[in-house]
Order: structure tokens, then C-alpha cells, then sequence
């Protein structure tokens, strides 16, 4: 990918990522989030990672913020009120983001291995992206892919046990 | 073309930002936006060094191996956490932190 198509990706993912953060009613920091997913899933398709870039719009744009509007719009939230600023936790907040994005640039910009040219890949050996992921998926991790399926069917069960009126 | 430096930057800037909207957001939905929003951050690095390590011609599969996990795991804890918040917003009527603090010190 061009380096200037990257950056505009970028800055269009941190601004809705910063939308999120500062709206003040619900649904629209839920909608920022949609977009800020589909600038991510632009990213991973600029890695060459085409699996993982639909999976991020169907999972997380689709199946995951569709659970969140859902759970805005049954818990009628309405949008913030603007309050008196908690000035201790604003000021260790904006301390601890400050110095975590100067130790950030330092390390990254300390790291030599990381100002590595874009390595070639071989587009021409014949299976796609998905392929390469699934034989991965069902030949070394059999094990782990079937403990994530009992995961989910766990997390679903504990779901449906949460929203129950009265717990036994 | 940008360098892993570039995508390792980005990603930590999306984690600084999702960070921030835990420590100021006083809302328990947004704040749990915010967690997905690191949550995604750590992937982007996932996938980067992906790409960066390259093995035989073709991207490191692994590491999009795990990010698959990670995406999975993502979505049931979505489904957990905000059952909870609904557990919690039934028995409170509020989302609002500053009115749930029965279990702080």
C-alpha cells in the first residue's frame, strides 16, 4: 500500500477511535466505533492479511456493535450530562496517556529491526490468504480451535444465565 | 511504503486512545468501547509483525492464527460483559461508575 493511503487510514481510524472517547451520547460513540473497526480492517488489508480484515468487518463492525446498540437502546441511556470535571483523575489521566506516548515513540523509533523495508511476499503460489489460514487452523491448532468452541458455547450459556430474572 | 515502525506507532496510538477513554469516560458502555478499542490495538501489532516476519516467501500464518483466537475470545467476552452490565444496570438503574462503587475500598 502507498505510504499516503496508510496515513489517511490512520488518522481516519485514531479520529473515530478519539470520537469514541469524546462524544457524549452512546449511540454516536458506537457508531464512531464502526468506522474506527473499518479503518483497522483497511490496515490489515494493507498487510495482506485479507482473512482478517473480513472477519474484523463481519465480527466486530457487524455481530459485536450490533450487540452494543442493542444493549444502548434496551437500556435507554440518554446522552451525558455535562458534569464538573474530576480535575485529579482528568490530570493523572492526561499524565499517564502523556507519558505512555513519549515512552511509545521512543521505543519505536529506538527499534532498528522495525525501519525494515516492506519484505516481499509471493502472491503466485497458488492458494489464498484464507487457505494458508485454515490449513494452519484445522493441521496445528486443532486442539486450541475446539477449546474455542467450548469457550463460546460457555459464554453464551453464562449469557443467557445473566439476563435471567432471578438467579437460583 | 510504511515500515513496521509506522504500524507499530499506529497501534499504540489506537491503544493510547482506548486507554484514555478508560481512565476519563465515567460511563461502564463506553468505557467498555474503550477496552475493545486496545483490544483491537494489541491485533494491529499481531498482524504487523505478521507481515514483517516473513517465512519462505509468505507472511507468518501464527501470529494471524492468534489474532483469530483473540477475535473469538473478543466476541464471547462482549457477550459476557455486557450481560453483566445489564445484570448490573437491573439491579442499580444506573451505568454510571460513580454509582456503582459498593465494592471499592
Amino acid at each position: 500500500m502507498p505510504a499516503p493511503l496508510f496515513w489517511i487510514f490512520v488518522i481516519f481510524m485514531l479520529f473515530f477511535g478519539v470520537m469514541v472517547v469524546v462524544n457524549r451520547s452512546p449511540v454516536a460513540s458506537a457508531m464512531s466505533l464502526v468506522v474506527c473497526f473499518l479503518g483497522l480492517a483497511a490496515l490489515y488489508i494493507s498487510l495482506d492479511a485479507f482473512f482478517l480484515g473480513v472477519i474484523q468487518i463481519l465480527v466486530y463492525a457487524g455481530a459485536v456493535m450490533v450487540l452494543f446498540l442493542f444493549i444502548i437502546m434496551l437500556l435507554d441511556l440518554k446522552a451525558e450530562q455535562r458534569r464538573r470535571f474530576n480535575l485529579i483523575a482528568m490530570f493523572g489521566g492526561i499524565v499517564v496517556v502523556v507519558l505512555f506516548v513519549k515512552v511509545l515513540v521512543d521505543v519505536c523509533y529506538g527499534f532498528q529491526g522495525g525501519n525494515a523495508v516492506f519484505p516481499a511476499i509471493s502472491h503466485n503460489v497458488g492458494h489464498g490468504d484464507t487457505w494458508q489460514v485454515g490449513m494452519a487452523l484445522f493441521q496445528q491448532y486443532k486442539l486450541p480451535l475446539q477449546m474455542i468452541g467450548a469457550l463460546v458455547v460457555v459464554a453464551s450459556v453464562g449469557a443467557v444465565l445473566l439476563s435471567k430474572r432471578e438467579l437460583k | 511504503m510504511a515500515t513496521l515502525n509506522d504500524y507499530l506507532l499506529a497501534s499504540g496510538l489506537l491503544f493510547t486512545v482506548g486507554f484514555a477513554g478508560v481512565l476519563l469516560r465515567r460511563n461502564i458502555i463506553i468505557i467498555f468501547m474503550a477496552l475493545e478499542l486496545m483490544l483491537n490495538a494489541a491485533n494491529l501489532s499481531l498482524v504487523g509483525f505478521s507481515r514483517f516476519h516473513t517465512q519462505a516467501g509468505l507472511p507468518d500464518y501464527n501470529a494471524q492464527v492468534l489474532v483469530f483466537f483473540i477475535i473469538t475470545v473478543a466476541a464471547a467476552e462482549v457477550a459476557v460483559g455486557l450481560a453483566v452490565i445489564v445484570a448490573l444496570f437491573r439491579a442499580k438503574q444506573t451505568t454510571h461508575i460513580e454509582n456503582l462503587n459498593s465494592l471499592k475500598f
